[in-house]
């Protein structure tokens, strides 16, 4: 701001306000109602994550991983553990890889419900919001019944699952396979032809496919802008070779565009949830006790010699895993994007150095440039569109 | 892009984006070609391979050239991350920091990770801001937690800790408990009170 320009607004945004919805900071600066610069302030939730990930070992760390992403820790979890698996070369049984795509893909939907319906609640639609934390909450009652937990899930281990999915749950996932298109259809009727939408989310916040790329835009804010890319297709992890799923993009790269293409993605992920639990492989669930690499189930633990020596030898301190001395980057398509952890093993029974790439991180930092000639109240449309999550910005 | 279908949001087919190039049709590039010009390019540089990841070691001296190199004529549009990793206490490591770039070419869907080695007391490097603004955070992070200047950063503050913080508490010299800690720091009083 030059002298010339002292009629100029300086207006704080945040760190607390109910439509940052979590801890962040922008001063905004402003020419009577339209901003014409934007500096976000972060770090308000920095706990020191991948310190602490220097410290904890390989199982304990998922725990940590839940508090990144809250609004999907699923997804988190199972990132953490196929950059772990990568490192560790361990190989999944059938049944733990679809197991792990069904939760990551609930995951997907719950995280999208959210995002949506927190974006629609800011600039104005609160039914909207209620239907969709509506379903969001029967997915946290399948988590509830599958490991106990419904925020905090904590599921995977290395080699494996806490626990193999029993039939009440399975039963639970139908349900919410039966009930959610009707509730989509609900969702959709409300908000996608709604004239007050339209107007405050069509050609605000715009990002183009080659602005997307160079700013290192992932996920469905990427798709919305017509970037093709998605690590479930490019790189297929896990089983999502089997399943039969379309990429959804969309080309006007606005907060209308990434709303299009975050409901449809609830569509593709609900046939790639209903794909994996019609045909999940029989067979156990973590790798055998003879690989030494997965904690072995109770059962075996009490009543085998093999489970109880492996049990030990996974918890007690210095002995756990066999680490190689090598560092690795694995990533999964979460919600939110490219979630990647790079890690340093050192034949030790932690992490020398776990590194998160969170994609609340890169696209934050692409909100100024989306933000400059809107209006004030755009901001909200923008910070929901982008689905910012400071936890997972901070870490 | 490997089999993916892809649709509009509302079901009409959207063409894909990667195919858009002027209708000149490029060769795939892999991954091979690219290490291959990088080691004859620059002397010193190292391949190495694990789980199917290449990676390249590049004299620190060369890092700007390599990396402007693979984003201009190999392709190489998406950045994923630069981070950095501390060799204080690991064995036989002889240099200190080890800086990492994850980039990624979308067309022919390669990633290569390139490294370059740094020692105390130069720590300063090349900012590749000029060439993927998504390294703009990113470089301020690794500034943050590792004390690493890029040199030519717009804006190479502080971005997750306070500006007051003196320390880069991601270096291994750094404890987890004891300092830094909530207590360590006076609360900031309003300025008119």
């Amino acid at each position: 701001m030059t002298a010339s320009q002292d009629y100029l607004w300086t207006l704080n945004f945040g760190p607390q306000h109910p439509a940052t919805h979590t801890t962040l900071r922008i001063v905004l600066t402003l020419d009577g109602e339209r901003v014409v610069g934007a500096v976000p302030h972060i770090g308000y939730l920095h706990s020191g994550f991948e310190k602490i990930g220097e410290h904890l070992n390989y199982n304990q760390y998922v725990t940590v991983t839940d508090r990144m992403n809250y609004v999907s820790p699923m997804a988190n979890n199972v990132a953490w553990h196929h950059a772990v698996e990568k490192l560790l070369g361990i190989e999944l049984t059938p049944r733990c890889k679809y197991l792990r795509v069904i939760m990551a893909e609930l995951a997907r939907i719950s995280d999208h419900l959210l995002c949506v319906g927190a974006m629609a609640l800011d600039v104005g639609a609160y039914t909207f919001f209620l239907y969709g934390f509506y379903e969001r909450e029967k997915i946290y009652d399948i988590f509830e019944s599958l490991c106990g937990a419904r925020f905090t899930n904590s599921y995977t281990r290395v080699g494996g699952v806490l626990h193999d999915i029993t039939p009440v749950t399975i039963e639970k996932i139908r349900d919410l396979i039966r009930r959610l298109p009707a509730t989509l259809a609900d969702m959709e009727r409300l908000l996608t032809r709604n004239r007050i939408y339209l107007d405050r989310t069509q050609g605000v916040g715009v990002l183009s496919a080659s602005a997307a790329i160079n700013c290192g835009a992932t996920g469905p804010v990427a798709r919305a802008s017509g970037v093709t890319r998605d690590l479930r297709k490019d790189e297929p992890y896990l089983a999502y070779n089997d399943f039969d799923f379309q990429v959804c993009c969309a080309r006007t790269g606005d907060c209308y565009a990434r709303y299009l293409v975050r409901m449809h993605e609830i569509r593709e992920s609900l046939q790639i949830v209903q794909q994996a639990i019609e045909n999940l492989p029989a067979g156990p669930v973590q790798v055998g006790a003879d690989a030494r690499v997965g904690l072995p189930p109770k059962s075996q633990v009490y009543q085998t010699i093999e489970g109880l020596i492996t049990h030990f030898e996974l918890v007690m301190p210095h002995r756990g895993f066999s680490v190689p001395c090598e560092e690795v980057y694995g990533a999964i398509e979460a919600p939110n994007g490219e979630l990647g952890f790079y890690l340093v093993g050192d034949g030790s029974h932690v992490a020398y150095r776990a590194r998160c790439r969170p994609p609340s991180f890169v696209h934050f930092a692409l909100f100024p440039r989306l933000m400059c000639g809107h209006t004030l109240s755009d901001v909200v449309a923008v910070l929901g569109s982008l689905n910012i999550i400071a936890a997972e910005l901070d870490r | 892009m490997t089999g993916a279908q892809v649709v509009g949001p509302v079901g009409e087919p959207v063409a894909c984006a990667r195919g858009d190039d002027g209708g000149a049709t490029v060769d795939a590039v892999g991954l091979d070609q690219v290490t291959d010009a990088l080691l004859r390019r620059f002397a010193g540089a190292r391949r190495s391979e694990f789980r199917q990841e290449v990676r390249v070691c590049v004299p620190r001296a060369s890092l700007y050239d390599a990396l402007y190199l693979l984003q201009q004529e190999w392709g190489f549009d998406l950045l994923v991350d630069i981070t950095c990793v501390d060799y204080l206490h690991y064995r036989g490591a002889t240099e200190r920091f080890g800086l990492v770039y994850l980039l990624c070419n979308t067309r022919d869907n390669l990633r290569l990770t390139v490294r370059a080695m740094l020692s105390e007391p130069d720590l300063t490097v090349p900012t590749v801001t000029s060439l993927w603004e998504a390294a703009n955070w990113l470089e301020r992070e690794v500034f943050d937690m590792f004390g690493i200047h890029f040199a030519g950063h717009p804006d190479l503050r502080r971005i997750l800790l306070p500006p007051e913080f003196t320390a880069h508490p991601l270096r291994k010299d750094y404890p987890l408990q004891g300092r830094g800690e909530r207590h360590n720091f006076t609360p900031l009083a309003r300025e008119d009170g």
